[in-house]
């Protein structure tokens, strides 16, 4: 407002640009206000579960990181279990999730007829609003008895191949890192696929129509212009979902088996920061509560470092496209 | 109740005023407590009923244990609950008092094709190495010499717990501490411990489903749960050697026998009970209350809260598969209330 030239010619003008830049600055203000107190609700948390957590993290230190004890009896806790278990379930979650979200988008927008794609969108969207509670029971009650009922063909199968046969040796229990996993991927997919379906859908017609044009197939525009034009975007929509996976809680607690355990196999029991907070927070006192708020923290920590490393990739991105 | 016959014909009051004036109001009055969620069930029951009596509403937070020790602590509530006794040391530096509520059981419940609920024989010691890791198959010596004639698979055991705090794993864990040096010396007990083998199910529901879903599982839960979901449970041989029943009856018996006369301020667990007939793990929850609160009318109310529920509210805890103190307990908890409460 400030840059435009004010007509002093009209003095009435003149009194209403007054009033329109205190207007402004006053929204300004407001709008700032909004920002600040974000950041402020973000920097309290942080500052809260520090505090709420001193006595474990300055306490015991480095230990608390390193060690996968857990004893709340003899009061000797450590993280590193939970932050296992919340890294792997949200990276079997991405593994899975990605792909498909990027196939169920890209089939909307490039080959799906035009009747077929508003209802798959909205049921994809629904998918997104159902409480993770539900996921949690549908997970146990239903999807816990199939996959024990399949894991023990994935541990004859899979389990025989060199290297990542390992991982999916075990006794058939249904639960475990892997089933949450899948069940984590469930959930973050709709966040996913709505972004990468939005984004596609800003690519320009006349630069696929071109492509076309040169004799390109499906796939080579989709690989070659569609995802180049929404790369960031699409990248942007992947961590929205990490967020969320790493910071899942109910429906991760009733399939993961909440056990203090680092394996090697991905159908064993495992635990994540958010589901042991949800599980021990109401009963526990001093020490033990403390620790707990304390892995509130790491969840924090273990947040902000993945969306920086989001954000180093965008940049990387972007200078590497010369932007 | 002496009280309310010289009150009733002189006044002519109807009954519901009696049952006020003795709560020592005059109106209907609303007071809180918070803990415990073992007993949500129960109090939210007895709180409709006696609501319904007198006008006074209990309302009753279930937040945990460790919520409602502290709430009562900081005197936000008129009671707290916890399934954890206080120490004399902490009653004393509040000025609280406590006191036991209910009764419920846990049974160990089990998925083992082939045998039925209760038809398994289990004892401290084997529970207790099971836990541990050392008993890993249904077929285990230790097993089998409790169960002579009952056909026992060669199958890896899948040990099930709470993955949650909870007062049931506080009973539980006392219990195994108490028939196995070895638990007491590597885990011990308390509300979540470190458990040496297992997955963890939350809340009773989760266990009781794990247990359902996965073959040849074992795990702890209340009662009502083993009953509810129709899973196998086992009977137990008790501290006097003998082999009972989950049930009402024996559960009493553990409450019955504890030794509550030489624990001061109702500081015992009830597992291990002595009596023949007694069930193994039994446990109870504690009701917390200051011996002289700031609002003396609400706690008064609470009191005869309790004393109504112990006297009228057996029905409403037995249908929720809970046991009703034995008589015996609540004349003692009435002379603590006298000697100890300033109310």
């Amino acid at each position: 407002m400030q840059a435009n030239p004010i007509d002093t010619r009209q003095p009435s003008t003149e009194h209403r640009s007054r009033a329109d830049t205190r207007h402004d600055a006053l929204f300004r203000r407001l709008l700032k206000g909004c920002a600040l107190l974000v950041l402020a609700a973000l920097l309290g948390a942080a500052l809260s579960t520090l505090w709420g957590g001193r006595e474990v993290l300055f306490g015991q230190g480095l230990h608390f990181l390193t060690s996968s004890a857990w004893d709340p009896v003899n009061d000797d806790y450590g993280a590193w279990a939970p932050v296992f278990g919340t890294l792997v379930t949200s990276l079997i979650a991405l593994i899975l999730a990605v792909p498909t979200s990027f196939g169920i988008a890209l089939f909307l927008t490039e080959i799906a007829p035009a009747w077929l794609r508003s209802p798959v969108a909205t049921a994809i969207e629904l998918l997104a609003s159902i409480p993770s509670i539900i996921y949690g029971m549908w997970g146990l009650f239903v999807f816990v008895p199939f996959m024990s009922r399949i894991e023990p063909t994935l541990s004859d199968t899979l389990g025989r191949i060199p290297l990542i046969g390992k991982l999916f040796q075990g006794p058939p229990l249904g639960l475990g890192l892997l089933t949450a996993g899948i069940v984590l991927a469930v959930m973050i997919l709709p966040f996913i696929c709505s972004v990468m379906r939005e984004v596609f859908r800003t690519v320009p017609t006349r630069l696929k129509e071109s492509s076309y044009a040169l004799g390109s197939t499906t796939w080579e525009v989709v690989w070659d212009i569609v995802l180049p034009y929404t790369r960031s975007a699409v990248i942007g929509g992947i961590f929205l979902g990490l967020g969320r996976a790493l910071g899942e809680t109910m429906a991760v607690t009733f399939v993961l088996g909440n056990s203090y355990d680092i394996t090697s196999s991905l159908l064993m029991p495992g635990t994540t920061i958010s589901s042991a907070i949800a599980n021990e927070f109401n009963e526990a006192v001093g020490v033990h509560r403390s620790a707990l708020i304390a892995l509130g923290f790491l969840l924090f920590v273990v947040t902000f470092v993945v969306l920086l490393i989001a954000r180093l990739m965008l940049r990387q991105l972007a200078r590497k496209e010369g932007r | 109740m002496s009280k309310s016959i010289r009150f009733t014909p002189r006044m002519g009051l109807i009954a519901v005023v009696v049952a006020m004036a003795l709560g020592g109001t005059a109106q209907a009055t609303d007071i809180t407590g918070a803990g415990s969620s073992f007993v949500y069930p129960v109090i939210s029951k007895w709180s409709a009923s006696y609501a319904e009596k007198t006008g006074n509403h209990v309302n009753y937070q279930s937040i945990g244990s460790g919520g409602g020790i502290a709430q009562i602590k900081a005197g936000t509530v008129d009671f707290g609950a916890s399934d954890m006794p206080l120490d004399e040391a902490t009653l004393d530096k509040f000025g609280l008092g406590q006191f036991p509520d209910v009764i419920g059981g846990i049974v160990p419940a089990f998925n083992v094709s082939g045998v039925a609920a209760g038809k398994m024989v289990l004892d401290g010691p084997t529970l207790a190495r099971i836990y541990l890791g050392e008993i890993t198959k249904w077929n285990d010596p230790a097993i089998a010499a409790l169960n002579k004639g009952l056909k026992l698979p060669d199958a890896k055991i899948t040990v099930v717990h709470r993955s949650d705090g909870s007062g049931t794993t506080f009973n539980f864990s006392d219990y195994l501490s108490k028939v196995s040096a070895t638990w007491k010396s590597k885990v011990g007990e308390g509300t979540a411990v470190k458990w040496p083998v297992g997955i963890g199910g939350k809340g009773n529901e989760g266990v009781s489903a794990y247990i359902k879903q996965i073959p040849n599982s074992i795990g702890y839960v209340e009662y009502a749960y083993a009953l509810q979901n129709h899973i196998g449970y086992a009977v137990m041989k008790n501290a006097a050697g003998k082999v009972v029943e989950p049930k009402t009856a024996s559960f009493q018996a553990a409450a019955a026998t504890a030794d509550w006369a030489h624990a001061k301020n109702f500081n015992l667990l009830m597992t291990n009970a002595p009596g023949a007939e007694a069930w193994p793990i039994t446990a109870t929850s504690w009701v917390i209350m200051y011996k002289q609160p700031k609002n003396e009318a609400n706690s008064k109310v609470a009191l005869d809260f309790f004393k109504w529920a112990y006297a009228n509210g057996q029905p409403q805890a037995k249908a929720l598969d809970y046991v009703p103190l034995p008589a015996p307990l609540v004349k003692q908890i009435e002379g603590y209330w006298k000697a100890e409460f300033k109310l």
